[in-house]
């Protein structure tokens, strides 16, 4: 099925008679695919609505992530939560759809200073699984009427609704941007100098390690180059420093980190770890993995894992959680891809289901 | 306002209620005196007062999860309430309700500054939670004017913003984590020191519920180091329509300011025969604040000036010093209190798209005429947060009433204007009536059925946010079960 408007999907959904698989451009298959008929939302593509002096967007849930950007880019704005693409790591094809970044609440590497895609959401119009069209929040920068529902579809992974149309906050892009390197450190220093610099008045605005630490700044060139002399003194003591002072070879660097390029050809299984930054360097103990990246100052940790090797079990006493981001079916059929709730939150979630989709036809199981 | 009809089998159980709370409470946690109660009858929005029948004071998650369940059991409402200094009057208590005061939960649980954040005990004070890591020069960024009495707890329910939100966003953007009790006295836990909780975004639907879907006792938060300093520049124009396209501009050029308040002429009227900050004389004045180094903030500042030179204002004054920031932020600041001074007033907080700011400030001063009553706007321009403050006398007959009138069309006017009801304050009691101008009726029943899955019995500060024609169905039988 591939709906051209809103109320085709409502009518789609609403005489469905089984399970139906939501897919924008389909690039991220993530968690549990069930058998069923696909519902497409490709088709309901196209910007409503761009204010640049309000700093919002709104566009059809199919509209490509690449148009909007370009037309962002228009206007010298931007999304800033900056979307991962995950086809390389994933081997997909097609064309990325923001209604597929909102769902899976995709973030990148400017997510640790200033938010991931849910705090850039400000409206959300979409089809419950009963068919009936509903909307949340709106097109406004400040909105406390009623409950949130705009976050808690945000990163359902189209488990609540169909998404059919997003408004998002944008930001002015910067002048210029430029990255720090600290070379060849360990996990535990390299954690260290992330949270120095993240913990710091410099508005680093990624924080990423690979072995060496890659510190990210950006702003007007002034501010850029003060900022990258004040970091230097301060971590100047953790290793040898150099910078990346061309934007558009500093722009390379972190769009590599942001698809985990490094992780591409390693492993079989890719894990995406959240904890708390300061545990990052024990957690690499323990899991032992082919090949990481840390990101978000140690916050998020990317592991290639030989295929079917439950990461979960080994980092029972860590507060944090685990999503299983590409395996093969077999290990999916074996390993939850979502990490395991507690019971109470569990429940929860099941019985919020159970409103937005009574009959569990939206992407059935799939964060199960 | 309307409130529901106390349910007289509650009210007739109050003693059998009392004894059982004291059951699971220290004995000076539980309030049931009739004039003690009286301290808990309202809120900020002071037009609305109603004593509950108990209030109690928990110190700790397991207390608060012993009251609840006892209310659960005996089918009692119950109230959440911070500081109570909710404008919307979402603390707002119910004859036969139990006010469940988090106020002697302030403690600072830890710490940490490698992973930035801090966590609390929810009665702590926002600018208190500040005070507990200012002296390693960091900061907690939500910065409501009510800063110094309100509650992170109320902050979390309201989702509430601040000056600084333009950049740091709102309580929402720095909430980690909380430790909710559920209506039926269970214990959860959502999100914690690490990044985005997994699964579905429970902590972003919590934050904002006006204490409808929990109680929330402990929470994670963010916080940030402190900018190296701060200045603002005042710009001073002759028309609202100027200035907003000014601030309009700013935005497009690509500097993103700290904050960016607006004044119009009634309020810098008002603020300079009370405060003496020294204001130009003009019709709408912008201050704007920018962060960084010295230099960087000077650079900044520049860039700004320039823009604002094209929209050709009667006074452009820069700060370059402590000092200056000081008397320019000082007429911003005392505005609510200068306006106190001259007069009752009302204040709204409605949120349109910034594009439409001149028309909306247009109409607004047509309704104003209409109706009769003074408006003064000061309010957050950056983000399109109106603070419209209508102007009334509390001692004359029927102008409250008038004065609420027009409120709500200044209220249904944002929602035209494709902004909504509520930017900051939430809804409460205040704007709930009016959910249906922005809502469809599915709209609604949708976030009903949300906190049918919380608390399915409609006990946690029911008559609030959603129309009682809407949530009747859901609130009564919990009366017709008795
Ligand atoms: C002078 C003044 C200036 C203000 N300025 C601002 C501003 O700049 N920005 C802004 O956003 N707001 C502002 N406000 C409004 C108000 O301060 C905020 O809404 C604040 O967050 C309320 O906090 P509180 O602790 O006083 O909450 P309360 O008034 O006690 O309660 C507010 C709501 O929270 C619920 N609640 C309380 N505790 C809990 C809990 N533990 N668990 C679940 N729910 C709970 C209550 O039931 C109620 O619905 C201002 C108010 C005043 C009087």
């Amino acid at each position: 099925m591939t709906p051209t408007t809103e109320t085709d999907v409502a009518e789609a959904i609403a005489s469905a008679t089984g399970p139906v698989r939501i897919e924008g451009g389909g690039t991220r298959p993530i968690g549990k695919q069930v058998a069923s008929d696909t519902l497409s939302v490709a088709a309901l593509s196209g910007i409503s609505l761009y204010e640049p002096g309000a700093l919002t967007v709104v566009a059809k849930a199919g509209t490509p992530v690449a148009e909007i950007e370009e037309t962002l880019a228009k206007e010298n704005q931007r999304l800033a939560f900056e979307p991962m693409d995950h086809r390389d790591l994933l081997g997909t094809a097609g064309v990325p759809t923001i209604g597929g970044v909102v769902a899976g609440n995709v973030s990148g590497p400017r997510r640790i200073a200033v938010g991931a895609c849910r705090d850039f959401m400000l409206g959300v119009r979409f089809v419950d699984g009963t068919g009936t069209i509903l909307k949340n929040g709106g097109r406004v920068m400040k909105n406390v009427t009623g409950y949130d529902l705009v976050k808690l579809l945000t990163g359902a992974h189209g488990t609540l609704g169909v998404l059919t149309e997003v408004s998002l906050k944008v930001l002015p892009m910067p002048e210029t941007s430029a990255t720090l390197h600290v070379h060849d450190l360990s996990p535990l220093d390299a954690v260290a100098a992330m949270s120095g610099a993240l913990g710091s008045p410099f508005e680093v605005t990624g924080a990423a390690y690979n072995g060496d630490v890659l510190l990210r700044v950006e702003g007007f060139e002034a501010s850029v180059s003060y900022r990258l002399s004040e970091l230097t003194k301060k971590l100047g003591h953790y290793g040898q420093i150099s910078q990346t002072n061309d934007p558009e070879a500093s722009a390379e660097i972190w769009q590599s980190i942001r698809d985990v390029q490094s992780l591409q050809a390693h492993g079989s299984d890719v894990w995406k770890l959240s904890v708390k930054p300061s545990s990052a360097p024990a957690v690499l103990e323990m899991i032992q993995a082919e090949q990481t990246l840390l990101d978000w100052g140690g916050g998020l940790i990317w592991a290639a894992l030989p295929a079917g090797r439950d990461l979960r079990a080994q980092i029972k006493d860590v507060n944090g959680h685990a999503t299983l981001v590409r395996a093969s079916a077999e290990t999916l059929a074996a390993i939850p891809a979502f990490h395991p709730e507690t019971p109470v939150v569990a429940k929860i979630g099941a019985e919020l289901r159970r409103k937005f989709d009574p009959r569990d036809i939206l992407n059935r199981g799939l964060m199960a | 306002m309307e409130m529901p009809t106390p349910d007289p089998f509650v009210l007739a159980k109050k003693a059998r209620v009392v004894a059982r709370l004291r059951s699971v409470l220290p004995a000076d946690a539980v309030i049931s005196d009739d004039r003690e109660v009286k301290a808990y009858e309202c809120d900020a929005l002071t037009a609305y007062k109603c004593p509950p029948m108990v209030a109690v004071l928990p110190s700790t998650t397991q207390e608060v999860s012993d009251v609840l369940r006892v209310c659960h059991e005996e089918g009692v409402p119950v109230v959440p309430r911070g500081s109570g200094t909710s404008l919307a009057g979402g603390a707002l208590p119910t004859a036969d309700c139990v006010i469940l005061g988090v106020a002697r939960m302030n403690d600072v649980l830890e710490t940490n500054y490698p992973d930035r954040y801090i966590r609390v005990q929810t009665g702590r004070t926002n600018l208190s939670v500040t005070g507990a890591v200012e002296e390693n020069d960091f900061f907690y960024a939500p910065d409501p004017s009510s800063q110094l009495a309100c509650a992170i707890a109320g902050n979390i329910a309201m989702n509430s913003g601040g000056a600084h939100c333009l950049k740091y966003g709102v309580t929402t953007n720095n909430l980690m984590g909380v430790t909710m009790v559920m209506m039926d006295g269970e214990i959860v836990e959502i999100g914690g020191a690490h990044l985005d909780a997994g699964g579905l975004d429970l902590l972003g639907l919590i934050c904002g519920s006006e204490g409808q879907l929990g109680v929330v006792t402990e929470a994670t938060l963010r916080i940030l180091h402190k900018p190296e300093g701060a200045r603002p520049v005042l710009m001073a124009f002759n028309d609202n329509e100027v200035a907003g396209a000014c601030v309009a501009d700013i935005i497009k050029a690509g500097v993103l300011p700290v904050a960016i308040e607006f004044m119009d002429r009634l309020c810098i009227e008002t603020t300079e025969a009370y405060a003496q900050a020294g204001y130009p004389d003009c019709h709408a004045l912008l201050i704007v604040e920018v962060e960084g180094s010295d230099a960087e903030i000077d650079e900044q500042l520049s860039k700004i000036t320039a823009i604002a030179r094209k929209h050709d204002p009667v006074e452009l004054r820069e700060s370059k010093s402590a000092q200056e920031s000081a008397a320019i932020w000082l007429g911003r600041k005392s505005a609510f209190g200068a306006i106190g001074q001259i007069s009752d007033y009302m204040c709204l907080d409605g949120t349109i798209p910034v594009s439409s700011l001149p028309m909306v400030l247009k109409r607004i001063g047509e309704l104003s005429d209409e109706y009769g009553l003074k408006v003064g706007n000061v309010f957050h321009a950056g983000d399109g947060n109106m603070h419209p403050l209508i102007l009334y006398d509390a001692n004359k007959d029927g102008d409250l009433e008038l004065c609420e009138k027009m409120g709500a069309d200044i209220l249904r006017l944002c929602v035209e204007a494709g902004g909504c009801l509520t930017g900051e304050h939430g809804v409460g009691i205040e704007k709930r009536d009016l959910m249906f101008d922005q809502f469809t009726p599915q709209d609604l029943e949708a976030q009903m059925a949300v906190k049918d899955v919380f608390d399915p019995q409609w006990l946690l500060n029911p008559s609030k946010v959603f129309p009682l024609s809407a949530s009747q169905s859901r609130r009564a039988p919990a009366i017709a079960a008795e």
